[in-house]
């Protein structure tokens, strides 16, 4: 049995119908977990209490890069095998991405302030992900705009592409743009390498939490997709007969 | 294929072609600026390569949507299709059309502009070469964005949000070679990043926009 | 000769196939009009055969290079004179004759009007002055006389025959009678899409993948 079949759409709803209550369950218990875990550990002996934000802000990054490669690698799906719901799939995890991005910058920024003193630095990291951020908005905005959904699953795709190669492209630009400026000054947050398990642990379990957040997330979105054109489907055929 | 080039750049600058806005407009906020910011060398001079490379970026995305709109709306795009000509040449060759009449006059017109920003006089020949390796890169990745948004009511909008994020490596690396080059500093390393992201463009984006032009026809 | 073959074709608009199973075949000197009630697929169908969307099912055949295409919108510049116009699309065509073209829809007089100048008419006949320039044989018209009066219709009926005489093919949609004797007609009413009749290879679009 072949991992394609799962690309009918009949044979996607039933097989995610049993598995999201589980998926769900699990999210929730491991994120809200996660940054819990976090709140309990000790207060940092440079940072205080605000490094307490990181159980939030790096699993929201993370995500919100990986959530952009999940819609590539669907965009490729739907381009080459022309399979409906993997561009369906893209659609939908657009918009969590996005808001991934969004928690990354906003507890980034609220982080900066009292470590950095202000809310926002042009730091290469922090201008990837504001870039990022634009591209995601291009993605849903173009999904919104185009009425025929094959056209706009076909358009989507190829920005996704084009998006994708512009966006790493982007990414070393801007570490080529900022030390042309600061001389390598700028501060930058390495929060993974020189962490101590007492962070690492709670760290790990809320990054696990946010993507089991991302796949329910995503598979609930799918499913509605999935319905709305069903929808669709039942009064084009109406209209036509 | 050159017959198209004729046709293209005869439409722009014949009545109505819009020939020439590009630079006005580069022309109105150069002029616009100092208003802003304040009429000193001082706080002019630094900002002034970033000014002139927006101010170029924006100029070429005016008349994007041109470049494929009406060559949709009178039929002429369907017709190109089942031409002998690929359509991946015939984006190439409107996106040529498009940077003639925008991209190399802002290139000509560039120091001019400089100097009502004070850019300082060692800077112009690296303004001129920068513009000149970016601006061919800006018009197609704009054809990318027209071909995308082709078939759409409104797609002017649209179209910028799509090909701004696109601009941001050559706005980068044009913007730091005057930069370097008013410093008098090496210029070398972003050069070749600029002509390197010019000449990928060149090369691949023909193909993505040819085949969102096709989604688009059918 | 045979300039177009199509065998058991189903095309797709909007997702949703509008005629399937439809099968010809032109030879040169031949001419086949489609017929059909408004939203039956002449414009799909047309548009498929000239390779600007995919066939849902079925297959097309003809010579490489042999195929020139004239829907409603005829492609014209209004800042280009008329004689520009037809000069450029015979340029990427590969063909020639501009004036013999001119000259055969009537529109000698016109040739250094800008295209804005004419009337919808006109604008019409140069358009079709265009299929002439092309040097192509198979013709694929899209209501061809919409705009043109009875002596212009009467015109190109006379040139489209002059076509088929030396060697040309056409397949065209119109609801008026070209009076032309190679003429066949195909209504395409029975060849009408069944919602439910099994497809028979992959959904066409999102609207079949659903339903």
């Amino acid at each position: 049995m072949s991992i394609w079949e799962y690309a009918n759409p009949t044979k996607f709803m039933r097989t995610t119908e049993g598995l999201l209550p589980w998926l769900v369950g699990s999210a929730v218990l491991c994120s809200v977990g996660g940054v819990f875990w976090g709140f309990l550990t000790p207060e940092d002996f440079r940072q205080g209490s605000t490094v307490k934000i990181v159980f939030l802000h790096v699993p929201a990054a993370m995500m919100a890069i990986n959530i952009w490669v999940m819609m590539l690698v669907a965009s490729l799906i739907w381009i080459i095998r022309r399979h409906h719901v993997s561009a369906l799939a893209a659609k939908a995890a657009a918009p969590i991405g996005a808001i991934m991005t969004l928690i990354a910058l906003a507890t980034g920024a609220i982080w900066g302030q009292p470590m950095w003193g202000t809310w926002w630095e042009w730091d290469p990291r922090l201008t990837s992900f504001l870039i990022l951020f634009l591209f995601y908005v291009g993605y849903i905005a173009l999904w919104a705009a185009v009425e025929d959904p094959d056209s706009a699953a076909d358009l989507t795709g190829v920005l996704c592409l084009v998006g994708s190669v512009f966006a790493l492209l982007s990414r070393y630009a801007v570490l080529f743009w900022n030390q042309g400026l600061h001389q390598g000054a700028s501060l930058s947050v390495q929060s993974g390498e020189r962490m101590s398990s007492v962070y690492r642990y709670p760290l790990y379990l809320a990054m696990l939490g946010f993507f089991l957040l991302f796949l329910a997330l995503l598979l609930i979105r799918t499913r509605t997709e999935i319905r709305r054109r069903r929808l669709a489907a039942l009064q084009a055929r109406e209209m036509r007969a | 294929m050159i017959a198209l080039l004729i046709r293209d750049l005869r439409l722009a600058t014949r009545a109505g072609g819009g020939f020439g806005l590009g630079v006005a407009f580069f022309l109105i906020l150069s002029a616009l600026v100092p208003f802003g910011v304040g009429p000193d060398r001082a706080t002019l001079a630094p900002v002034a390569p970033g000014i002139l490379w927006v101010g170029a970026l924006l100029a070429c995305l005016l008349s994007l949507d041109r470049i494929f709109a009406l060559d949709h709306e009178d039929g002429s795009l369907d017709l190109l299709a089942t031409a002998p000509l690929p359509l991946e040449a015939a984006v190439a060759i409107k996106a040529l059309a498009h940077w003639i009449t925008t991209g190399l006059p802002l290139v000509v017109s560039a120091p001019l502009f400089g100097i009502l920003l004070q850019l300082p006089v060692q800077a112009m020949p690296w303004l001129v070469a920068s513009l000149a390796l970016g601006t061919p890169a800006l018009s197609m990745l704009g054809a990318f964005g027209a071909a995308i948004t082709v078939g759409l009511r409104r797609g002017g909008l649209l179209l910028s949000l799509l090909v701004l994020p696109l601009y941001i490596p050559t706005l980068i690396f044009g913007a730091e070679i005057t930069r370097r080059g008013a410093e008098g500093m090496a210029t070398a390393t972003p050069l070749m990043f600029l002509a390197g992201i010019t000449l990928g463009v060149l090369a691949l984006i023909p193909f993505a926009a040819a085949a969102a032009l096709r989604v688009n026809l059918r | 000769m045979t300039l177009l073959t199509v065998q058991d074709l189903a095309v797709a608009r909007g997702g949703l196939r509008t005629v399937e199973g439809v099968t010809f075949d032109l030879e040169a000197g031949q001419a086949l009009i489609l017929r059909g009630p408004n939203g039956v697929g002449k414009t799909t169908l047309l548009r498929t055969v000239a390779g600007l969307q995919a066939p849902v099912a079925g297959r097309i055949a003809m010579p490489e290079d042999c195929l020139a295409y004239a829907a409603h919108a005829d492609g014209l510049k209004p800042a280009l004179t008329a004689a520009e116009n037809l000069t450029f699309w015979a340029q990427v065509f590969g063909g020639g004759g501009t004036d013999a073209a001119l000259a055969a829809m009537d529109l000698t007089a016109l040739a250094h009007r800008p295209a804005a100048a004419l009337s919808a008419g006109q604008k019409r006949r140069l358009g079709l002055a265009r299929l002439l320039v092309t040097g192509r044989p198979l013709w694929v018209l899209d209501e061809p006389t919409v705009s043109l009066d009875a002596a212009s219709v009467a015109r190109f009926a006379e040139v489209l025959g002059a076509h088929l005489g030396q060697g040309g093919a056409a397949l065209i949609a119109t609801h008026i009678d070209l009076g032309l004797p190679q003429a066949r007609v195909l209504d395409l009413t029975p060849f009408r899409a069944r919602p439910g009749s099994a497809p028979a290879t992959r959904a066409s679009g999102f609207n079949e993948a659903f339903a």
